[in-house]
């Protein structure tokens, strides 16, 4: 009959589309994976990567923390976590991770020469991300931050198609051009069928260290007007505070460095948001 | 076979790009800057925002909402007002919602960026500066390939002054040399804060890491643009900053940029 025939071309059709599509597997030894990402560039996504995955570890002791940069094009998780060199390979010939302040660290940075661009077309980024999945060695962890690069493209499709993701948390300064990239992110892993956690405004006041006179440069509120047209929660508010691109820079996070700070309160807060809305995780 | 003198982009006399490696930085503000301050020089300018995933552009003029239409040549680019003066053309024009994500591979995005290079019909025009999305990617490799008939006067790498900036711009540079795209300069953008109660100044990301790499690099250096709120909302709101904040602490700096350019076309091309 013609109802079963259209059935079994909607099956068919279903499996043509999806051939060649990675298969999502969990990296093993992975309890959860969080990723962090934003759609627009430069609105402190491995800043807050790296700060986020040192305070997951600092507000429990007994939770394993791995960070992965997948920023292949600018990978900036090596220098803000003081680590450099090639990754050792185990004898069954996957990368040993490089560890800082207790983080497990994998990154393209560490399997390039610093001022070498990666000068690469979609597919070969595929199977670089691939690459800093699966082929390392990353033992036993609670969570692994994964830091996405800009954009809506190729990484973060090979990412979520290829591992689950428990959550993502989607950064965003308060301006227009930010909140609209904001918007497409969250967008985006929806369409991927991936929960997201909730947004993070980031560098949303600068005070003067001099007058305490509070300026909002990039902008004011604009990432909880977001939040509530898309239903989402805000993590957290993160201000403009010299210290904590400062400490970045010279690869001591404010998180260990100045754990007293604002700034380090402010990420140890939305780091316990984080693990709130996460699921159970598995045994 | 493919002529340029036949082409779209016959009647532009320069084409220069907007790079980084680096996100965030300030390549859609400078462009946007850039071309209101060629504009107030007398000079016809376009934009063609090569950003697929994050077109900035349309918003900064305030004509997100614009449709775009086509000609026997192609597509007609998007005037920014009576004048004529301004046009654009981005990915932002042709979805249906301005909200709405795309989620491309990169054959994808090669296709519609030999279409944006090609079909546009530009006409004459003094600049057309292309703004580019961070990286040294499909969208970068696409572009440079597809301009490279037109020889494109080089490109401005655009950097703010804290270390993991300058790294990506240092690659930047290399990816510039390696597709023999001369460097016109670099700009350090969001330079110092100047506290608009106390005129304290305070180098929120750093200072002079962009000048640095200009003199490491052997390259020009373009100036420094300061982080300046005025700046920030006159692009929320579309408005012309050249024009209506003269006396703001990015407008000299950016008046020097645009200044540099010109200087840099008026001598005869060799």
């Amino acid at each position: 009959s013609s109802g079963s025939r259209g059935e079994a071309l909607k099956e068919k059709r279903t499996q043509i589309l999806s051939r060649g599509l990675p298969k999502q597997k969990p990296i093993e030894g992975v309890k959860q994976v969080v990723v962090l990402a934003s759609g627009k560039g430069g609105v402190g996504k491995s800043t807050t990567a790296v700060n986020i995955a040192l305070a997951l570890a600092a507000n429990d002791s007994t939770k394993e923390v791995g960070l992965l940069d997948a920023d292949i094009y600018g990978p900036s998780i090596p220098k803000m976590m003081n680590l450099k060199g090639n990754p050792e390979l185990t004898p069954k010939k996957l990368m040993r991770p490089l560890k800082n302040y207790g983080i497990a660290c994998m990154s393209m940075g560490f399997l390039i020469e610093e001022t070498a661009p990666v000068v690469w077309r979609g597919l070969m980024v595929m199977s670089a991300v691939e690459k800093l999945l699966r082929q390392v060695d990353w033992g036993q962890l609670d969570y692994l931050v994964i830091d996405m690069p800009p954009g809506t493209g190729d990484v973060q499709l090979s990412v979520s198609q290829n591992i689950p993701i428990a959550g993502a948390v989607i950064i965003s300064t308060p301006q227009d051009v930010a909140l609209l990239d904001a918007r497409k992110g969250a967008e985006m892993f929806r369409k991927v069928h991936v929960p997201v956690l909730g947004l993070v405004q980031n560098m949303s006041v600068f005070q003067c260290p001099k007058c305490k006179h509070e300026t909002h440069i990039f902008g004011a509120d604009g990432v909880r007007d977001l939040a509530k047209t898309l239903g989402l929660d805000i993590l957290g508010d993160i201000p403009l505070h010299v210290n904590i691109r400062e400490t970045c820079d010279s690869g001591q996070p404010v998180v260990v460095s100045q754990p007293q700070s604002d700034a380090a309160k402010a990420y140890l807060k939305i780091a316990m948001e984080i693990v709130r809305r996460l699921p159970v995780p598995p045994a | 076979s493919f002529l340029p003198e036949r082409s779209n982009l016959a009647g532009v006399r320069h084409i220069l790009l907007v790079l980084s490696g680096k996100g965030g930085v300030g390549k859609s503000t400078i462009s946007t800057e850039l071309a209101l301050a060629l504009r107030h020089s007398g000079k016809k300018v376009g934009i063609l925002d090569v950003d697929l995933c994050g077109p900035s552009i349309p918003r900064m003029f305030r004509v997100q909402d614009n449709d775009v239409h086509q000609c026997d040549s192609g597509w007609v680019p998007v005037f920014v007002d009576q004048d004529k003066s301004i046009s654009l053309m981005s990915i932002g024009f042709l979805l249906e919602k301005p909200d709405d994500a795309v989620v491309w591979r990169g054959p994808k995005k090669n296709a519609l960026i030999k279409q944006f290079v090609a079909d546009v019909a530009w006409g004459d025009m003094d600049f057309l500066i292309v703004d580019t999305p961070p990286g040294t990617s499909d969208e970068h490799i696409s572009t440079v390939e597809a301009l490279r008939p037109y020889k494109p006067l080089g490109a401005i790498l655009v950097t703010t002054p804290q270390a993991v900036s300058v790294g990506d711009v240092r690659r930047e540079l290399t990816f510039c040399k390696k597709t023999g795209l001369r460097v016109l300069g670099i700009v350090e953008n969001m330079s110092g804060f100047v506290c608009p109660h106390c005129a304290a100044c305070t180098n929120i990301f750093s200072k002079g890491g962009g000048e640095e790499l200009a003199r490491h690099a052997g390259v020009p250096f373009l100036g420094c643009v300061p982080l300046d709120p005025q700046l920030s909302q006159s692009l929320e709101e579309g408005r012309d900053f050249i024009q209506e904040f003269p006396k703001s602490s990015a407008f000299a700096a950016l008046a020097h940029i645009a200044q540099q350019i010109l200087d840099g076309t008026s001598q005869p091309s060799s």
